[in-house]
């Protein structure tokens, strides 16, 4: 439209265009910025299932004492969970190591054997009526009821931004940053056999279907 | 340095054999991910209302009402909860869909959380209730599986759904108003978020337009009324000078346009919609 810069000559504005042409793409973040902000929101995801496995841990003393009071000869079961939490809150995760399979597996398997310990005691619940009339008690089974799930959808949400994560650092653009740059390692992920594992089903009487 | 590196890994995959797999496998990876997309957007019900009653459990009346309710107390406290009942969960568990139905539907304010699902799984005799991440803290598991056993089972057995429905609205309603003061600040807090915010941004808006806007014909207008006539198309008005000249270099030449309107989405337009809050699986189940 205006007339001046119409009449510069070219070849004077070629330095200012090849030097846009260079920095442009590193300017712009080009896909430099994908991989840290997918990286903190797996973290964060991460974050939130070890906050709900916490949360079971932290429910179970008191499990264990109010079935302790009905039900103290079953000094096996109880001890089997007391040891199982024992073992499940020494092997923790922190997000800084999620890319170890060893450390990975290990709280996979800890956290696993407390659940079927649980699930162990919740059977052996069934055969004390007066238990199962417990108020305190149903406090907890419904807690503990909530929280399994709670810990199912911080998985199932880890697991969906680990698996986003994981395939930025496998695809186009910022595989390349990853590449010369950042040099990071796919986190790992919760395996499909183990997704699958139900909660215990803490509520009796009715037959649940497997699943 | 690095630009030479980027090149060399972009241009790595040349063999046109290689270069024709890594299209096909894209593509099928494209087609497959819309397809899922695609299904998993069909098997859930569209949120129509504040009572989704797609199995048709609930009488008209009771819904009217339910759904006045339903109003009335989100008027009051911000907090969204929806009925839904749904004639089959397809095979899946009643947890996991409820938790997929409540984010899909955004229930609760965004931020806030404060939504709660009430759902109805007619053919699988199951219901739960799904609490949003804001209100874990005052509507607990144990509630949630109380008004379920004590309120919703026994209805329910009975055959009645609309009854058994509306009581445990109304429980959910009397457990969250249980926390009054926490309630009013909740409400107090989103009115002003919700309103006042995009009031005050709005008026700025306006006020800034205006002045672009009927400054410009002022300035076209006024110098050549009340101004001084300093030479042919020069007017002096206010201490500046105004060129009306059109090869002048002083013209105050138009700003094009841009300005359209500036398009805000505005709030719930008439409709129901959810706030954009989400859940982490608080609440309980229950079966009958």
């Amino acid at each position: 439209m205006s007339a001046p810069s119409c009449q510069r000559p070219f070849m004077a504005r070629l330095p200012a265009f090849l030097f846009l042409t260079l920095a442009l793409p590193l300017l712009s973040a080009c896909g430099y910025n994908t991989i840290p902000t997918l990286e903190e929101q797996a973290k964060a995801a991460w974050s939130e299932v070890l906050n709900q496995y916490q949360r079971r841990a932290d429910l179970i003393p008191n499990l264990v004492e109010t079935v302790k009071g009905y039900a103290s000869h079953e000094r096996e079961v109880l001890e089997s969970v007391v040891e199982a939490r024992a073992k499940a809150t020494q092997v923790t995760v922190t997000p800084e190591t999620l890319s170890d399979p060893n450390a990975f597996k290990a709280f996979q398997e800890s956290q696993a054997g407390l659940t079927s310990a649980l699930s162990r005691l919740l059977a052996v619940v069934e055969n004390y009526p007066d238990l199962k009339a417990n108020q305190n008690f149903l406090a907890l089974q419904a807690q503990l009821e909530g929280t399994e799930n709670r810990i199912a959808v911080a998985r199932r949400d880890y697991i969906e931004a680990v698996r986003v994560y994981n395939t930025s650092l496998k695809t186009f653009p910022p595989m390349i940053w990853n590449a010369l740059w950042f040099g990071n390692q796919p986190f790992q992920n919760f395996t499909a056999a183990d997704d699958a594992m139900q909660p215990p089903k803490v509520d009796f009487g009715t037959q649940q279907q497997g699943g | 340095m690095q630009s030479g590196t980027i090149d060399r890994v972009a241009g790595s995959p040349s063999m046109p054999g290689r270069l024709t797999a890594a299209t096909f496998g894209a593509l099928s990876f494209c087609l497959v991910l819309f397809a899922a997309l695609a299904a998993s957007a069909q098997d859930l019900p569209a949120l129509t209302g504040r009572v989704v009653d797609r199995a048709g459990l609930i009488e008209p009346a009771a819904e009217a009402a339910l759904v006045q309710k339903l109003e009335a107390f989100e008027h009051k406290s911000s907090d969204q909860i929806v009925v839904a009942t749904v004639p089959s969960l397809g095979g899946e568990a009643i947890e996991p869909y409820a938790n997929r139905l409540f984010r899909a539907w955004g229930l609760g304010q965004a931020g806030e959380d404060n939504g709660i699902l009430l759902l109805v799984a007619r053919d699988d005799r199951k219901m739960r209730i799904e609490v949003g991440y804001g209100l874990e803290g005052t509507l607990t598991d144990l509630h949630s599986r109380l008004i379920i056993e004590n309120t919703m089972v026994p209805a329910f057995r009975a055959g009645d759904f609309s009854g058994g429905i509306s009581n445990a609205v109304d429980d959910i309603i009397m457990v969250l108003e249980g926390n009054a003061a926490e309630l009013e600040a909740r409400a107090k807090r989103n009115e002003r978020s919700g309103g006042g915010e995009d009031t005050v941004f709005a008026a700025l808006f306006l006020i800034v337009w205006a002045t672009l806007f009927f400054g410009g014909f002022a300035m076209a207008i006024l110098p050549r009324i009340y101004g001084r006539r300093i030479g042919p198309g020069r007017y002096e008005w206010l201490g500046m000078t105004f060129n009306y000249n059109s090869s002048g270099r002083s013209s105050r030449g138009g700003w094009s346009g841009g300005s359209s309107g500036g398009g805000w989405s505005g709030g719930s337009s008439g409709g129901f919609s959810g706030g954009g809050g989400s859940s982490g699986g608080g609440g309980s189940s229950g079966s009958w």
